[in-house]
């Protein structure tokens, strides 16, 4: 399975400078922990001390904000978009 | 010679240069600009802003700019006005309105953050700004970056007042229709703001352009004679605006130029989009995002930038939260133009209405100082008013014409003033 996943500028250093990576999950949690596999060091830079994800980050599933789905848990499928975005722009 | 130190992340405290950086890189926090507050104390007395221009330039030094403003130099110090009327029609002794509605160039405070930000874009060497906006903010850009000699990208939700489109697109920008909320133009252009390297003023350049929000409080703490109000009502978009106006009242306490502020923050959101309020209303931390659905096209996110600062600022002040509905946002308009005599957008239909509501309720008591922020012009959100309003009076051009039409409607003519001469 491989979900396209747009990674944000200031993690694009762990990620090779490249801008979307692919990643499987059958949940954005399994998502995240694929990722730290292929890129040590972005689960904590996404997460807090108790795994949660951090307050500043929102996660978009096929341009759907993950709050209105199902937080982590959302579901994922082949093909499917996800996109991380620092939360504090605009207003 | 400016006061900046750098900027610093407002979660986890890791410092950064001044640069065109506005998110930690390591925990994803907002990153703001320090000051050298030291320094500040020792060379910037309160007479030297009291002997600067008649704009917001007076407060400069509390500014992150380094070189010379580019645009904006007759923004803010706009009207403080003891509003007599609107204070007899609610019940209070001492109310106030700080009038962005007439801001130089686009009638709105949003030319106080523009300004900032392009003045900075400038110093980092961008040729190019752009923003994500739900009107106000896209009308200041356009016209303050035709003068600054930017090329501009301007970012809409598709389904903008025509007003707020027509005093952008006047300016000869690149206006982007989004088919979508104002939550989605802002995610894509936080998208396009990685790709492209253009100066993004709520984006990339945030830092600096949330800081010219400040001048807002700095103005109110002057013009009601170096004090801050016991309340204030203040709209709540992205969130920025009550806490930097919070920060303007702590920044000048700190300076020694007011005494110690006792000012209760009121948050003001429509019943449609008020993530704000509800998290207050439900002692909550966690800002839930909604889907907007409110006439107050200008407050219409759902999903606030800085909605958890928003809630702190409240709770530390003191202050409170309340809604409007679409029903109550137009009154207030109404209410207000009949009263003051000022034309504000919905926005300020909502700050009214969540004044009158707090005082009601007696959160507000009825004999302390209140200021209410007025922060748009009605004159760009004419659609809200369609059918809500009186209708002219058409008659032939006679005077029996003239008098007919009363007659026929019931209205009794007032006679005047009979000893005044002709």
């Amino acid at each position: 399975m491989s979900i396209k996943v747009r990674i944000p500028t200031p993690l694009q250093k762990l990620t090779q400078d490249k801008e979307e990576v692919s990643a499987s999950g059958k949940t954005v949690a399994e998502l995240v922990t694929d990722l730290e596999k292929s890129y040590p060091g972005i689960r904590a830079r996404l997460c807090d001390e108790q795994g949660k994800l951090r307050r500043f980050i929102n996660i978009y599933v096929n341009e759907e904000d993950i709050r209105f789905l199902k937080g982590e848990a959302t579901p994922l499928k082949e093909g499917d978009e996800v996109s991380i975005i620092p939360a504090i722009a605009g207003g | 010679m400016s006061y900046i130190k750098g900027l610093k992340c407002r979660e986890c405290e890791r410092r950064y240069p001044k640069e065109a950086l506005y998110v930690c890189e390591y925990c994803f926090g907002p990153l703001e600009v320090e000051y050298d507050y030291e320094r500040l104390k020792k060379e910037v007395p309160r007479s030297k802003i009291e002997r600067g221009p008649k704009s917001l330039w007076r407060y400069r030094d509390f500014l992150p700019i380094d070189g010379e403003p580019v645009s904006g130099l007759s923004s803010g110090f706009t009207p403080f006005l003891r509003a007599e009327n609107l204070g007899r029609e609610l019940g209070v002794r001492e109310l106030y309105i700080k009038d962005d509605s007439v801001c130089h160039p686009t009638l709105s405070f949003k030319d106080r953050v523009v300004c900032v930000a392009l003045s900075k874009a400038k110093e980092f060497g961008f040729d190019t700004t752009a923003c994500a906006s739900t009107g106000n903010l896209a009308n200041s850009v356009a016209a303050q970056s035709a003068l600054a000699n930017f090329k501009r990208f301007i970012f809409i939700p598709a389904d903008l007042e025509l007003g707020k489109v027509v005093a952008s697109l006047v300016y000869h920008p690149t206006v982007v229709a989004v088919e979508g909320n104002y939550d989605e133009v802002n995610r894509l252009c936080t998208e396009i703001a990685g790709k492209y390297r253009w100066a993004f003023v709520n984006i990339n350049i945030r830092p600096y352009y949330a800081e010219g929000s400040k001048t807002y409080g700095f103005e109110i703490a002057e013009q009601l004679g170096w004090t801050t109000p016991k309340h204030i009502v203040v709209p709540i978009a992205g969130g920025s605006l009550i806490t930097k106006i919070w920060k303007s009242f702590k920044e000048f306490e700190k300076m020694g130029y007011i005494d110690t502020v006792e000012t209760k923050v009121h948050a003001a959101q429509a019943e449609g989009c008020c993530p704000v309020v509800t998290a207050l209303r439900e002692k909550s931390d966690i800002i839930k995002p909604v889907k907007p659905k409110t006439i107050a096209k200008s407050l219409a996110i759902g999903n606030p930038a800085d909605g958890f600062y928003a809630v702190k600022t409240v709770r530390d002040s003191g202050g409170s939260g309340e809604s409007a509905t679409d029903e109550e946002i137009v009154e207030a308009i109404k209410l207000l133009a009949r009263t003051e005599g000022i034309f504000t957008e919905t926005a300020g239909g909502v700050t009214v209405t969540v004044a009158k509501k707090l005082i009601e309720k007696g959160i507000i008591p009825k004999n302390e100082s209140i200021v209410i922020s007025i922060t748009g012009n009605g004159l760009k959100t004419q659609e809200a008013l369609e059918g809500k309003i009186g209708t002219p009076v058409k008659i032939k051009p006679s005077l029996s014409a003239f008098e007919e039409a009363f007659r026929e409607k019931g209205v009794p003519l007032p006679k005047g003033n009979a000893q005044l001469a002709r």
